[in-house]
């Protein structure tokens, strides 16, 4: 037995919980360089949860995400200018307390990566990276900020961040901390008392398609730890549990969240991709837009789009797409059984021909053609409340 | 879990319980938990060839293939076509009800090779070890 998608090996960073992780019987892998859990047996594994984050809670390290803060330089404006510049996305549109979903682009208008924005007050913004481009991000934004009148920290070893998703996480949440998570919408965020930190960034965001919180904590082992374990505490009456990498990925799948190097990277842009509303060209000028321009007037040879496996078997990332007479056409992105809709699912990049719902698309599974068809996507959606539209 | 005496294991976590030319095969409890969640098996079909050393079936958790090898050669008499629908049997049951296919040996002295369970289970145990460090 050997796995085929078996992570190649180096010497990976850890977060401060690690320790804990290994102590609770994770299964680790090395994801992006990053010696991380990819799920706990104790739990119940991968699929259990999966579904504790869709019925109703579930705790992450996500640690391993890097983070960096734009301000202002000598005089107010400088920060959103240079956040203008660098991401496709209209900042200008945040209130203090506001994040948005938005990308950093190379000229080709092609992914350096994709980022959350967060206004932290008048002239002050955070990013929220991956873990894997975290070295390249840094220094791609200390790059382009330089001609702004700005400062550009890396804060990324500053935080441990957790994420508690699923719809129950705000319960859980309420019991540890001081603030009105009620009136913090989604993708909006708060600073309160978590478990006896003041001022601890709360924010309305994740990577599951669920309801839940993102909290950024001192990354001391200690604080880290002691946050993780009253955050179990307090969830035991939820039935939280915790998750790995495993689940965070099915549940961002079925949600249709782009996964660096997958659905987007420095080949594919931003129309094939799919994400043009995030992309605000009348916003003015920014790296990448004169390349997006150009390709939108050319046409798209290559679209993103959703498919359910028809015939026995599981598309994976990197597997090929082939028409009806077997021709070469595409390439699954993303590809994995869905444990909630208890199908085999995946996100592929095919020509726009082949790009129209119903469409019948072949995948080739080990030499065999697996018939598939394109969906809808996302491929699940949760049901929203009022409050957290 | 117990690994069974009368059985011989691969280093690729695969057994193998020969009985004069005939043979079952499976993968081993340490392979399944490694594994996760199994979700889907494919199988040969019967009269497929397999030659020692090759892959000759993949087993699938929700995060990974895995590729199953053949801890010997031989023919396939039958395949375990109840894990079509039940492939959690492998989690389940790797050792008994969660076999993948009984086989043909052409060579039965290529099993007499192989690790038998305690060589099997010092060599699972070194490789925990080294997960954990």
């Amino acid at each position: 037995m050997e796995s085929v998608n078996s992570p190649a090996n180096s010497t990976p960073r850890k977060t401060p919980l690690n320790a804990l992780h290994r102590r609770l019987g994770a299964k680790m892998v090395n994801f992006g360089g990053w010696d991380m859990p990819v799920e706990y047996p104790s739990s119940g594994g991968l699929v259990a949860e999966h579904k504790a984050v869709r019925g109703g809670v579930g705790l992450f390290d996500v640690s391993h995400m890097g983070d960096i803060r734009i301000h202002a330089g000598r005089k107010p404006g400088g920060a959103l200018e240079a956040v203008q510049y660098l991401t496709m996305n209209d900042a200008s549109k945040l209130a203090t307390g506001q994040a948005q979903y938005s990308a950093m682009l190379y000229p080709e208008g092609t992914f350096v990566d994709d980022v959350i924005v967060h206004r932290l007050g008048g002239d002050d913004y955070l990013f929220v990276i991956n873990a894997g481009t975290r070295e390249k991000d840094v220094n791609w934004v200390k790059r382009n900020a330089a001609k702004f009148d700005c400062v550009a920290e890396d804060l990324s070893d500053a935080y441990t961040q957790l994420a508690i998703q699923g719809p129950k996480g705000v319960d859980v949440l309420r019991k540890l901390a001081d603030a009105n998570l009620d009136g913090v919408k989604n993708y909006w965020f708060t600073h309160g008392t978590v478990c006896g930190l003041e001022n601890t960034l709360i924010a309305r965001t994740g990577y599951t398609g669920e309801d839940g919180f993102e909290i950024y904590v001192p990354s001391d082992v200690a604080t880290s730890e002691k946050v993780w374990t009253a955050v179990i505490e307090a969830g035991k009456e939820f039935g939280i549990v915790p998750c790995g990498l495993g689940a965070r990925n099915t549940l961002r799948l079925e949600s249709k969240m782009a996964l660096y190097e997958h659905e987007i990277s420095d080949k594919i842009n931003v129309w094939e991709a799919g994400l043009d509303r995030y992309c605000k060209m009348e916003k003015g000028n920014f790296i990448g837009r004169a390349a997006l321009e150009k390709a939108r007037g050319a046409g798209l040879q290559r679209v993103l789009v959703g498919l359910e496996m028809v015939e026995r078997g599981i598309a994976r990332d990197g597997y090929r797409c082939l028409n009806e007479s077997g021709e070469a056409v595409g390439v699954v992105t993303s590809g994995s059984p869905s444990p909630t809709l208890g199908k085999n699912i995946a996100l592929a990049y095919v020509p726009p021909a082949l790009s129209a719902l119903g469409t019948p698309v072949y995948v080739e599974i080990r030499s065999q053609r697996c018939k598939a068809q394109v969906v809808a996507t996302p491929f699940y959606k949760r049901l929203r409340k009022a409050s957290a539209n | 879990m117990v690994y069974p005496t009368q059985y011989r294991y691969t280093k690729d976590h695969e057994w193998i319980e020969a009985k004069g030319d005939t043979a079952t095969i499976g993968i081993t409890d340490y392979a399944q938990h490694e594994l996760g969640d199994v979700v889907f098996v494919e199988l040969p079909k019967a009269g497929a060839k397999l030659e020692a050393g090759k892959t000759f079936s993949s087993v699938e958790s929700v995060k990974a293939v895995s590729e199953i090898y053949a801890p010997a050669s031989g023919q396939v008499v039958e395949a375990n076509m109840a894990l079509q629908n039940k492939p959690e049997t492998i989690n389940s049951d790797p050792h008994g009800s969660g076999w993948l296919v009984k086989v043909k040996l052409s060579n039965p002295a290529e099993v007499h090779s192989l690790m038998e369970a305690a060589a099997y289970e010092a060599y699972i145990a070194e490789k925990q070890k080294e997960a954990s460090a």
